[in-house]
């Protein structure tokens, strides 16, 4: 199950907030976009599925299995969305509906795509949220998301978008909003779900030393463009591109060896040298 | 939630009794002899003299006023200075025509609004969801007032369907005939306010579409429009339900005018014509009958609110 | 400046303009000249249908409805201007009581204004009217308290926002004067939310005025006025129905136009500015007849 984009390019007004972007997923590939905000990072994803806000519009090519998906109509792509393909947001503190229980929102994606009964959702709901390591997932699926802490609510929303085991995941910026000291926890547990499912992944973010412990390529963004990909091991070694020289040293702030690859960077195991 | 229920009946009760100091020291502040209008032209000053007395109207102020909230908690909301009759009486005899003209009134505007409003923030793009919303704007705009008269020129005037004005005499013993004499006050009235309603269903239903957990919903699998209608729109009636006391004030506001124009033997009217006679002691009751009215709902409204909304609820 | 450009790039801003333009022109040039005397009483012409000279043709005394509309006009901009003055006043005293004082006086001025809340404007006119008969001034004193309460509500939180931020903070930590804070700061941040409620507040004030002259509590008959125009000429309606759509299409284009002023300002000033205060952002619809 890969992801090809190509040449894409979304309009919103007068303006083209992403010229003629492409890039590759192939099935287990966990790849990178990275870029400054603005850069239409979070366009390009929304637009795989077919969530781009009012007032945007798409061409090109975007190629799921094969399969055409760009313009294809909302009741299709519905189909495709929590089964096949699915996404983290943000910010969690308004990706869930603050009137329903968290354990109703998570069966919600099982009912949608199994029609499974209400009572069977909820026992789906609680072994997933168990699956997310949260706490007491018996009595959680009964709270509200208010109740739930900043990392919590992150977790229930990964819960949410792999409770239907898609194939690929897109999680934009999923710890940007998050504590510093709970950071780690969520990379760690999404890592962890994606390796052990075996899906593809599609990591958004605008900071390299998170995407080095997620991703394997990466696709560099500024403006709307692509201005450099590869593997993450050869972006954190000799970024060609200066956007890339400035995200690295951005990233390099916060680490303790500049010149070697971080602890915790993900190792592709068919390494090839250029 | 106790505590918010008893602070808020705490507020109610206060504002009926600021309520209650207010229109009664207003209407203390007269130019003019009550009792020389009740006594006539042709009194002499000693009979004037002693009609106040006898009304009361010599005693200072503060006892005139306890005396009053005294009636008052004994359900006594006082009688007419010019027939004798008691206001709470009349007013519930009134209300045989207003509550019926309210609730239909209400059932219209609902009717208008909320469906009507969704509708046009999901065509937004299209030219019937502009049109509407163009259409509310526009209705908004309408003097209730001159809605009723333009109505009435169709209907009762040109097509000849419904009566121009007035009440049956038999009351709701000929209930087709009430009926008919309320439907054209009740769809002036609901229309207007439908229209607001409109407007701020539209802008709730707008803000809505544009919330995040509804896009997480669509993420999960759902159609756009789905999400929408299953996410965005319970929120959005929580919203409504904040409007909802303004409305129902607002359409009380509209039966006092709109009883005057179809000539309506209702609360409203029997409130302009004592104001007029300046039959204060009616006219108290009445306003704080009225005003009571109004914080009641809106009392009402804020703890529905607060019970469906389970941010408020205090859950743990 | 931007800002009424912004105001004016937008359709209903431009509407909005136009509209209040043009009575307040209608308003002002009636002053000096109106096609007939208001006044002018001429029983040849009774009723007489939309012609030349009678544009829009004559009531039932033979007036001039063109120029009563003309003269009414006048009444519309003395009570929408008169109202929103109290309206704003009282708002901006009660704001300004409700956040910059003691605790005790804030906290009191809180509940009065979610009391006074409660009361629509119709009953306050009747109030007044009760005691000193109707009059112009009725109208605008009760949508001025009316509607000045609405302000108060509305501009008080962004008050106290705009009194605990930082750069407020910043700007009395750098030494500047309670004063010089307060213009500096306070102002153009409450400044478009108070004019957008000032905008729809006049539109309620010229709906005010056309119910409660309906009633009897506003103008008096004497004045030129749309609403007494819609009063008087409602009796007739049986036989001539179609003189009500002047006066009342002037009053209904009026209040449009004011009310879209309202949305495009808010619009224009800040397009983010709704967000902030969910008060702000509520156009709480309420009808005044």
């Amino acid at each position: 199950m890969s992801l090809v984009v190509k040449n894409l390019r979304i309009e919103i007004g007068e303006r083209d907030v992403v010229d003629d972007v492409s890039f590759s997923v192939p099935e287990g590939a966990r790849v990178g976009l990275i870029g400054e905000s603005g850069s239409g990072k979070s366009l390009t994803a929304l637009a795989v599925l077919g969530l781009l806000p009012d007032g945007a519009r798409a061409s090109g090519s975007i190629l799921w299995n094969g399969r055409e998906i760009l313009g294809l109509p909302d009741r299709e792509l519905a189909r495709l969305r929590g089964d096949d393909i699915g996404m983290v947001f943000q910010e969690p503190r308004t990706a869930l509906n603050p009137v329903r229980t968290v354990g109703r929102q998570i069966g919600e994606s099982v009912r949608i795509h199994e029609g499974v009964s209400r009572r069977e959702a909820l026992r789906r709901a609680v072994a997933e949220a168990e699956r997310v390591a949260l706490p007491d997932p018996e009595r959680i699926v009964s709270r509200y998301p208010h109740q739930l802490s900043g990392g919590q609510r992150q977790r229930v929303a990964i819960a949410m978008a792999l409770a239907c085991r898609p194939r690929l995941l897109i999680a934009d910026e999923p710890t940007t909003a998050l504590d510093v000291t709970i950071q780690a926890g969520v990379l760690s547990l999404l890592r962890s779900l994606v390796q052990d499912a075996g899906m593809s992944l599609v990591f958004i973010t605008h900071d390299l030393a998170v995407l080095a412990q997620v991703a394997t390529h990466a696709v560099v963004l500024e403006h709307g463009r692509v201005v450099e990909e590869g593997a993450v091991t050869d972006l954190l070694r000799a970024p060609t591109s200066v956007v890339t020289q400035a995200l690295l040293r951005d990233a390099t702030a916060t680490l303790w060896h500049p010149e070697l690859p971080p602890r915790g960077v993900v190792r592709d195991e068919t390494e090839e040298t250029p | 939630m106790i505590r918010y229920t008893l602070t808020r009946l705490g507020l109610l009760v206060l504002g009926l009794a600021v309520a209650s100091v207010l229109i009664f020291v207003s209407l203390r502040v007269l130019p003019g002899d009550v009792a020389q209008l009740i006594a006539g032209t042709e009194a002499t000053p000693e009979q004037v003299a002693t009609l106040r007395t006898s009304l009361g109207l010599e005693a200072p102020l503060a006892t005139q006023y306890l005396d009053w909230i005294g009636g008052l908690l004994r359900g006594d909301l006082g009688t007419s200075l010019i027939t004798g009759s008691s206001v709470v009486s009349e007013l519930a005899d009134k209300a045989r025509v207003t509550a019926p003209l309210a609730a239909m009134s209400f059932t219209v505007a609902l009717i208008v609004g909320i469906p009507f409003g969704v509708l046009s923030a999901l065509g937004r793009r299209r030219a019937a969801g502009t049109a509407l919303s163009v259409a509310a704007q526009a209705l908004a705009a309408v003097p209730v007032v001159w809605a009723g008269m333009m109505l009435v020129v169709v209907f009762a005037v040109w097509l000849g369907w419904l009566p121009p004005q007035g009440f049956p005499r038999a009351g709701w013993n000929d209930p087709a005939a009430a009926f008919r004499a309320l439907l054209l006050p009740a769809l002036t009235i609901g229309v207007v306010e439908g229209a607001m309603l409109l407007r701020f269903v539209r802008s709730a239903t707008l803000q809505a579409l544009g919330q995040d957990y509804v896009r997480t919903a669509a993420a999960k699998g759902l159609t756009r429009t789905r999400a929408l209608l299953s996410h965005g729109l319970p929120n959005v009636g929580l919203s409504v339900i904040t409007v909802l006391g303004v409305q129902i004030a607002g359409i009380i506001v509209g039966a006092v005018v709109i009883e005057q124009l179809f000539t309506l033997p209702g609360v409203g009217r029997m409130l302009v014509t004592d104001v007029a006679a300046r039959d204060l002691p009616k006219v108290q009751g009445e306003l704080l009958a009225l005003t009571g009215f109004v914080l009641l709902v809106g009392f009402v409204v804020d703890l529905a609110h607060r019970l469906v909304d389970p941010r408020q609820r205090e859950a743990s | 400046m931007t800002t009424l450009r912004r105001l004016w790039s937008l359709g209903t801003g431009r509407f909005g303009i136009l509209i209040v333009a043009l009575v307040v022109v209608t308003a002002v040039v009636s002053l000096f000249w109106t096609p007939f005397d208001p006044a002018a009483v001429d029983a040849r012409v009774r009723w007489s249908a939309p012609s030349w000279p009678h544009v829009l043709g004559t009531d039932n005394s033979g007036r001039d409805i063109a120029s009563l509309l003309m003269a009414g006009a006048r009444t519309t901009v003395v009570v929408a201007v008169g109202a929103g003055a109290v309206a704003s006043v009282l708002g901006i005293v009660l704001a300004a009581l409700g956040s910059l004082t003691a605790r005790w006086i804030r906290e009191s001025v809180a509940v009065l204004v979610d009391i006074l809340i409660a009361f629509p404007v119709l009953i306050i006119a009747m109030m007044i009217s009760a005691v000193w008969g109707g009059s112009l001034a009725v109208v605008i004193l009760s949508v001025g308290i009316g509607f000045g309460v609405n302000i108060a509500r509305v501009t008080r939180p962004e008050l106290r926002r705009v009194l605990h931020s930082d750069f407020v903070l910043a700007g009395r930590a750098s030494g500047l004067s309670t004063g010089q804070n307060l213009t500096r700061h306070l102002l153009p941040n409450v400044a478009p939310v108070f004019i957008v409620q000032l905008s729809w507040g006049m539109a309620v004030a010229v709906l005010a005025e056309a119910g409660l002259s309906y009633l009897g509590f506003g103008a008096p008959v004497t004045q030129p006025s749309w609403g007494v125009l819609l009063s008087d000429l409602q009796a007739y309606i049986a036989v001539h129905p179609l003189t009500v759509v002047w006066p009342g299409l002037a009053i209904t284009l009026t209040v449009l136009g004011l009310n879209l002023l309202g949305d495009a300002l808010r619009e224009a000033a800040d397009p983010t500015l709704g967000e902030r205060t969910p008060a702000a952002r509520t156009h709480v619809p309420g009808v005044v007849a």
